[in-house]
């Protein structure tokens, strides 16, 4: 093959490339598009015009989310529950990760295994039996409910994650720092943790971000004090099943808070989902 | 390098283990307790040993739901799988570019399910949508709330439009984490750009591709929330998968022990299958730290 060609061939497949990205990021997008630009019509524009762009730009749609606390608080009660669930799994994941990656012990793989099976259980399974739990322990419709019922998946990734991340920490450094005189408990939060600092924030950004999509078990362990505006779309679809701009708008402002947490992990995002293993 | 053996690594551990075992063991030692009794209302249960199992094996309505199920999950892994590689090898390399990329592609992925339901919904709809009235203009017929193929044709490119992305992403951290002088060595053996795939960028993706391809199936087959909002099961019952139908059993009839029964297969028959990705899985992680 001689120069030219080789040119030719590899000019072609910039532009295939360029292609396919292209197409697949509008494939993406358009849908998000569509549900941006209805939260910004009228229900009658909706329903009647066909339009690509709102005709009567409004702000109503929005208006009613915000000043109805009926809507709004479903926000703030997905981010306390979030939030909870978040620093709850790494509470609990960091020293776990850290025995997974660091030491043999009776029973270890066994254990990572029987963590995954957690993730693995379909959350419908679990919807009833958490009902009653959470019930007996009169701690349904509360947040903590929520956040712990959570754990049942985030635990077993954060611990995935953080064991993938701290694999990559060479051992001789724990060493160095138990010879120079760290106990263990100083070692792991002077040294250790701002060490894996990426590795930790792309695991609390799993656990927010698996924890903020879920449905089923949130809106199964509520009714009114924490229910979480997932839950809320739902209702309100069944009830009035009309109010497509409302709907719109509630569902842009879901979108938001994922979009701002990427963007903060947008440089450790690949490796995160690759449970820290590349 | 060995880990060293340290009993005293439980330790460490037993936070976890008490956390899970009170969200996981407890309640599904409920969901054996149920599977084996029956109840008139209130709390009086007797015992019916394996009678709901023996009830389910024989239910058309379960083996139908397992079918679909089944059917699904192929679908949607011998769609997302290529497509998300061919993404990846199409994704801009650095620069600003990239970050755009990875940030719009993972974006989906952070949309609550309902509200990907929803999205799809408005998206859909002969009335209101604009994929509905774009198709309906062209002359196709097209209406997933009546017609069951046009359903499972939404579900799908549902599905394919809301987790391809975790698959190029995985992929992508695969491609990037391949040392230049392979694809220099390539170039000098005048390697074709299938070969450059076949014997360099495959082999060393297959890692993430196993994590790709276990969460993909995991979650495909435990899909809930986004078809319930979307079609509810329907039409008739065209887009009820396991997890709809145990729902509807569990939560809507209260059907406790076959809910329960039903449950406990749904489970083993996942952790069966994913049991089987974890070992492959783990022996190519071992068969990398030797090379």
């Amino acid at each position: 093959m001689n120069d030219a060609a080789l040119k030719k061939k590899s000019r072609f497949k910039f532009r295939l490339s360029t292609v396919v990205i292209t197409a697949y990021l509008l494939f993406l997008l358009i849908p998000i598009y569509w549900l941006v630009i209805m939260s910004f019509k009228s229900n009658s524009e909706i329903l009647g015009a066909f339009t690509l762009f709102p005709e009567n730009f409004t702000f109503k749609n929005y208006q009613t989310i915000l000043t109805d606390a009926s809507w709004y608080m479903g926000y703030v009660n997905s981010f306390i529950y979030v939030s909870l669930n978040t620093v709850i799994s790494l509470t609990v994941a960091l020293p776990a990760a850290y025995a997974f990656s660091r030491y043999r012990f009776f029973g270890d793989n066994h254990l990572f295994f029987w963590l995954l099976t957690n993730r693995m259980a379909p959350p419908a399974v679990f919807a009833l039996p958490f009902f009653q739990l959470y019930s007996s322990v009169s701690l349904f419709d509360t947040h903590i409910a929520v956040a712990l019922a959570h754990c049942l998946f985030n635990v077993p990734l954060a611990v995935w994650i953080l064991e993938g991340f701290m694999r990559g920490v060479p051992r001789e450094i724990d060493e160095t720092a138990f010879i120079d005189g760290y106990g263990f408990t100083r070692f792991f939060t002077k040294i250790f943790i701002p060490m894996i600092a990426p590795g930790i924030g792309v695991t609390a950004f799993f656990c927010f971000m698996f924890s903020w999509v879920e449905l089923l078990l949130s809106r199964t362990l509520t009714s009114v004090d924490a229910k979480p505006i997932t839950a809320i779309m739902t209702r309100t679809v069944s009830a009035s099943g009309l109010d497509w701009g409302v709907l719109a708008a509630a569902g842009v402002l879901t979108i938001i808070p994922g979009a701002i947490v990427i963007y903060f992990v947008r440089n450790h995002i690949a490796k995160g989902f690759a449970l820290g293993r590349v | 390098m060995e880990k060293t053996v340290n009993q005293r690594a439980w330790l460490l551990v037993i936070p976890v283990l008490i956390l899970v075992a009170f969200s996981s063991i407890i309640p599904m030692m409920t969901v054996v307790n149920y599977s084996f009794q029956d109840t008139f209302g209130g709390n009086d249960f007797f015992w019916v040993g394996l009678e709901w199992y023996r009830e389910l094996l024989h239910s058309e309505r379960l083996w139908d739901a397992f079918g679909r199920q089944l059917l699904f999950s192929f679908i949607i892994l011998a769609i997302e799988i290529p497509l998300g590689i061919l993404v990846a090898l199409s994704m801009p390399k650095k620069g600003i570019s990239a970050s755009i990329c990875l940030v719009l592609m993972s974006l989906p992925l952070l949309i609550p399910y309902n509200v990907v339901g929803t999205i799809w919904q408005v998206f859909g709809r002969a009335d209101i949508g604009l994929l509905g009235r774009v198709l309906s203009d062209l002359g196709i017929s097209y209406n997933y709330s009546q017609n069951a193929f046009d359903a499972w044709v939404t579900v799908i490119a549902m599905d394919v439009w809301h987790w391809t992305s975790l698959v190029a992403l995985l992929s992508y951290a695969g491609l990037r984490s391949i040392p230049n002088a392979y694809y220099q060595a390539a170039m000098i053996d005048q390697a074709s750009r299938w070969n450059v795939f076949r014997y360099i960028e495959l082999p060393k993706m297959r890692g993430v591709l196993m994590i790709a391809i276990l969460l993909r199936f995991m979650d495909s087959f435990m899909i809930y929330t986004e078809p319930f909002v979307l079609t509810g099961g329907g039409p008739g019952n065209a887009t009820t998968f396991l997890s709809i139908d145990l729902v509807k059993m569990a939560l809507g009839q209260f059907d406790l022990g076959p809910a329960a029964a039903f449950s406990l297969m749904y489970f083993l028959v996942i952790l069966l299958i994913s049991y089987v990705f974890y070992t492959v899985m783990i022996s190519i992680d071992k068969s990398e730290a030797q090379q």
